[in-house]
């Protein structure tokens, strides 16, 4: 007997079933499915919860000034800052800007309102800081340049001072001159006792002309190209803020650096549990996919011992029902297989309980791999066990 | 004379051990000649299930020996065990034991698929061998669409079908009514007239009585042995001028 013929008996023995085959296939791609599924969702969270703490600004470092004011010693200075841009020395820097701030007073319409922190800085700070204008537009790199007066208001200024109409356009008073609104930030959550969206940012030059003058400056947020750089942009900015502030070797350096290590801990940690979690998620569902794919597979071939016996009687060598029925668990649990994976791709293009699942190549093809494996196993086990069976045996077999 | 197409010599077969032993056969021999028409009759017990699996294949012979067409059947393997039970036996079982939702015509042919005959001409015997039970115009039905004796004529088409030395039939008749017993009956008559050696088991005398030598069967061991008609003459019942094939 030809295998084409042994497959023409398989095929003809799935469809004398129709609807065993169907459940036998609907058990294995529930399996497959929940498994790519569920991993699918717990990495997804992960990758929302990691996305949330980025957002934090895990990649970036703050320079400020050790001393008091810059009354001792070198200070920070714009040039300071323009040196750290130096794409030989520092690689791995993405964007450095300097920072001045102070308290302000905002003037609007005889309305007015107390800034803690007017910010003076360079238009790559928006970025750079995860501070992104919700209304409106930041200013520009020219109008930084230019010195032109022009002012991004937070949240809470610009509910204050326009407590009805719409900011964007309008003239406030800042130390005696006049800032032109061009946007309001997004709102941002508050960390810690400070609101956040209690400040104002306007373009460096703009704010030392009229607020704080021509001092130090405050801080310098430096932009590292990727969350796992951040330490090797430390090292860089203190060697060359140690050399240009001429720091000797041991002695304390009059500047500090800030960054978000606590952070990239934080979330290091976080993907670690998710690990876990996935791992443990997997297992689980494979297990218990893999025992309603045994269960079925065991019923499926047990229920047609009689027709095995039949067929042994008929003459029908051992190795050609095994064939028969090593071919037909193998279509049900590759067809199976493949449906779950459909399944399981069409229904992470959906959101579920809030959560985008994204598909993890590694566990198609675990999820794929273990099921088909149970379905030839315990399809093929008990075949083979009947095939074995003297053929009065397999006929009584209730 | 023709070498005999059964021969069974001292068969013993026991189930079970210690007290619970069960001697289901205790030494029975036996000779059936090609063109015979056999009927082993005797009550639940005798025997006679034991010894038709045995002489079928289906289960082992105990101690003894059995020849099948000349072939020591306890020594073959269970290749060769699968090639005799295709090309030598033709086995009927009282409960049909037809493949479910398999057409008529699939599962006549479904020995010659293992006997690997071409399609084509698989199909175009099987067709024969229903024609010749006279179910040509059901070929396409499943078995749960025929009645209980058309489903055993099917059967005896998938029987015949390999043209088997031996047709043996276990209460062919047992679970049918009287006119289905009397279609499959003749059928088997034809078979006999044909040329066919048939050996069947039964507890009816009516079956018993149609065959050309009645053997009774008590406690595992052959008490009567009768020819009721020679061997080389049509059996008693069938129509003489319609021969099978």
């Amino acid at each position: 007997m030809s295998f084409a013929e042994v497959l023409r008996f398989a095929l003809r023995g799935l469809a004398a079933n129709k609807l065993r085959s169907a459940l036998t296939m609907l058990g294995i791609l529930i399996g497959v499915a929940a498994v790519i599924l569920l991993v699918a969702v717990g990495n997804g969270s992960a990758q929302a919860i990691n996305e949330r703490i980025e957002a934090l600004g895990t990649n970036t470092v703050t320079v400020m000034s050790a001393g008091r004011g810059g009354s001792t010693g070198p200070a920070l200075t714009e040039p300071v800052a323009d040196a750290l841009a130096d794409p030989q020395l520092a690689p791995d820097v993405a964007a450095v800007s300097p920072v001045v701030s102070a308290a302000a007073t905002l003037t609007f319409a005889g309305a007015d309102h107390d800034v803690n922190q007017f910010v003076g800085t360079t238009a790559s700070w928006f970025a750079s800081s995860n501070t992104p204008v919700g209304s409106g537009s930041a200013f520009t790199a020219d109008d930084e340049a230019q010195g032109r007066r022009v002012v991004v208001l937070g949240r809470t200024v610009a509910e204050e001072l326009f407590p009805r109409a719409d900011p964007v356009g309008q003239q406030v008073t800042v130390g005696g001159a006049l800032f032109t609104v061009t946007g309001v930030l997004a709102p941002k959550s508050s960390t810690g006792f400070q609101d956040g969206n209690d400040t104002a940012v306007a373009p460096l030059a703009a704010v030392r002309q009229v607020v704080t003058g021509y001092g130090a400056l405050t801080s310098i947020l430096v932009r590292a190209k990727s969350p796992d750089r951040v330490d090797a942009v430390q090292a860089q900015v203190a060697t060359i803020l140690n050399q240009r502030l001429a720091v000797a070797a041991g002695a304390t350096a009059p500047y500090r650096i800030q960054n978000a290590s606590q952070l990239l801990a934080t979330q290091t940690e976080t993907a670690d549990t998710f690990t876990t979690l996935l791992g443990a998620v997997a297992a689980i569902s494979l297990l218990v996919g893999g025992i309603g794919i045994t269960n079925i597979m065991l019923v499926t071939v047990t229920e047609r011992t009689r027709e095995i016996g039949i067929r042994k009687a008929l003459g029908a060598p051992r190795r050609v029902i095994l064939t028969q029925f090593l071919i037909e668990a193998t279509l049900l649990s590759v067809l199976g297989g493949a449906l779950g994976v459909a399944a399981a791709l069409a229904g992470s293009s959906f959101s579920i309980v809030g959560v985008q699942p994204v598909i993890v190549p590694s566990s198609v093809g675990l999820a794929l791999g273990v099921s088909i494996a149970i379905g030839l196993f315990f399809g093929g086990l008990p075949a083979a066990r009947a095939a074995r069976l003297r053929p009065i045996d397999a006929l009584r077999y209730e | 004379m023709t070498r005999p197409v059964l021969e069974v010599r001292g068969l013993r077969k026991t189930y079970g051990t210690g007290e619970a032993t069960v001697h289901a056969l205790r030494g029975v021999s036996l000779l059936v000649e090609r063109g015979d028409y056999v009927a082993v009759m005797g009550s639940s017990g005798s025997g006679k299930s034991t010894l038709m699996n045995i002489l079928g294949a289906l289960d082992g012979p105990g101690s003894g020996t059995y020849l099948l067409d000349g072939v020591d059947v306890s020594r073959l393997a269970d290749r060769q065990l699968a090639l005799a039970r295709n090309r030598l036996i033709g086995f009927i079982f009282q409960a049909f034991n037809l493949i479910p939702r398999t057409s008529a015509l699939a599962n006549v042919e479904l020995p010659l698929a293992y006997a690997g005959v071409r399609p084509r001409q698989r199909r175009e015997r099987a067709m024969a061998a229903l024609a010749l039970v006279g179910l040509a115009d059901r070929a396409r039905h499943e078995p749960n669409q025929l009645s209980g004796g058309q489903q055993q004529r099917v059967a005896v088409a998938r029987a015949l079908v390999t043209e088997p030395a031996l047709l043996l039939a276990d209460e062919p008749t047992g679970n049918l009514d009287t006119r289905s017993t009397a279609d499959v009956l003749e059928v088997f008559d034809q078979l006999s007239a044909a040329g066919r050696t048939i050996v069947l088991i039964t507890h009816e005398p009516e079956v018993g009585d149609r065959a050309k030598r009645l053997i009774r069967l008590v406690d595992g061991r052959i008490v009567t042995d009768v020819r009721q008609s020679p061997l080389d003459r049509v059996p008693v019942g069938a129509r003489p001028g319609r021969p099978g094939r």
